[in-house]
């Protein structure tokens, strides 16, 4: 039983280049730590000091932000999607 | 204010959209009536502002400050070579009346700030955001906010791309989507991570396209919906994007009713004035220079990638990317004495705190980093 999750480009260094892992988890919270736990170091670009996830961390299930669903107690199975959503800013100049 | 009907000329210019019943007359002389501002002249700013001109669209306001460079022109197709040096405001606007002299092309030679947003976004019916960083990211949306102007949104990254249409009434803001930055140095810049050339064209090309979309009143625009475009798997996801009632800009009780200090707010900090000697734990690289020529004993750890080391090195270095440093230090053991270099510093700042976390008290930065050495030491290496 495990949840697919698409790693955004700026984090895939801390997957081992990986832009989809698995975790297990019924919650989007529980796949999150689980996916922390593994991939240790992405834990820090996650979780603030307090262990509540970033504000600028967003966090997709299938197309919809889970601040709008049930945030980590958003339900998660197997046929769902998640995907953490960075915040880029390219586009001009250098 | 009324438009002049379309010369005969206008006419022949226009006529494949003349003939099509989304633009028509009405929506011709709805484009030649706008007044779109292009923030940036650069990656985004290329595709949108030659196809806005290309459509008439008859007041097109250019915000910039840069000079053409060569490594811009990969990606910035408004600029030629030719152009290199130029400021980037005199290459576009000869390119765009080149391309249709009806069209007024409005330079503004400025750094968009708090001071002068707000005044300037006054002038135009939506702002087509093509900026390179968050402070001014954030700083776009506020001020579109506060004007009440759609901010048609696109941004990329390496080899992929983001698009929305934000602050149209009823629609959700760039705050609703993201509201807090990244910490400075998380994501990497296009100079950093390096973009698809390409890349800033597709996305470019949407941004206009729901300009032109936004001008006419014509079909579904990118409100309320997030693009994701990955150029290396060609395809397109979308995501939904609320309004959200306690955003502190476009809320219900906003919190932010005026523009605001946005290097600050994205954590960034003022860099103080260059010490005349490289700061505690740095070198120099007229030091490093005296080092290697004195043959002293000392590890030379360039932390950039592979593919910058095949660009251009400082000659008897040893590389290991700042990625697999944590990894690798067993093959430093016994290395006292350290130099550590990137592109320019900052990598390398990290690659330090790591080394001294690890036990490597003697590891210090190459300040400036290889840029440095090629201004100062080998001009004859390739810059990138």
């Amino acid at each position: 039983m495990a949840t697919k999750i698409l790693i955004p480009t700026p984090l895939r260094g801390y997957t081992g280049n990986q832009e989809e892992v698995e975790a297990t988890g019924s919650t989007v919270g529980e796949l999150l730590a689980n996916l922390a736990s593994e991939h240790t170091e992405l834990r820090k670009h996650l979780y603030g000091e307090d262990g509540s996830l970033r504000n600028f961390v967003n966090i997709y299930v299938n197309d919809d932000d889970i601040r709008y669903l049930e945030k980590e107690q958003t339900p998660v199975t197997d046929d769902d999607t998640v995907s953490i959503i960075p915040s880029v800013a390219g586009g001009s100049g250098r | 204010m009324s438009v002049a009907p379309l010369t005969n000329d206008e006419v022949a210019r226009y006529s494949r959209h003349l003939i099509m019943p989304q633009v028509g007359m009405d929506g011709q002389l709805k484009l030649k009536g706008a007044k779109v501002l292009c923030v940036g002249a650069g990656g985004l700013g290329s595709p949108v502002a030659l196809y806005l001109a290309a459509a008439g669209v008859g007041t097109l306001g250019i915000v910039d400050f840069d000079e053409v460079d060569f490594s811009n022109l990969h990606r910035q197709i408004i600029h030629g070579t030719p152009d290199v040096g130029r400021p980037k405001l005199e290459s576009a606007r000869s390119r765009l009346q080149a391309l249709n002299p009806e069209v007024n092309v409005v330079p503004h030679e400025m750094a968009l700030s708090s001071e002068n947003a707000l005044q300037l976004f006054s002038d135009y019916d939506m702002v087509v955001d093509g900026t390179d960083n968050f402070p001014t990211r954030y700083l776009v949306n506020d001020a579109c906010v506060l004007s009440g102007k759609p901010n048609v949104y696109g941004s990329i990254s390496q080899f992929e791309g983001q698009a929305s249409v934000f602050g149209v009434s009823g629609g959700p803001c760039y705050r609703c989507m993201f509201p807090e930055p990244p910490p400075p140095g998380l994501v990497p810049s296009c100079a950093e991570g390096g973009v698809l050339g390409i890349l800033p064209g597709v996305v470019g090309t949407l941004q206009a396209t729901e300009a032109i979309k936004l001008i006419l009143g014509a079909g579904e625009p990118l409100v309320g919906r997030f693009l994701l475009f990955d150029a290396l798997k060609m395809r397109f996801r979308e995501l939904k994007v609320r309004r959200d009632s306690d955003c502190p800009v476009c809320g219900d009780a906003p919190t932010v009713t005026e523009l605001i200090d946005y290097q600050q707010f994205c954590g960034i900090v003022p860099t103080p004035p260059p010490a005349p000697a490289a700061a505690d734990g740095e070198v120099t690289v007229a030091e490093l220079k005296e080092r290697i020529d004195r043959g002293d004993d000392f590890l030379l750890l360039d932390v950039r990638e592979n593919r910058e080391f095949e660009i251009c090195r400082i000659p008897g270095s040893r590389l290991i990317p700042l990625g697999e440093l944590s990894t690798r230090l067993a093959e430093l053991e016994g290395a006292e004495d350290l130099v550590v270099h990137c592109k320019s510093g900052v990598r390398s700042g990290k690659a330090v705190a790591l080394l001294r976390e690890a036990g490597y008290g003697g590891a210090r930065n190459l300040e400036g980093g290889i840029l440095a050495w090629i201004d100062q030491i080998d001009p004859r290496l390739p810059k990138y």
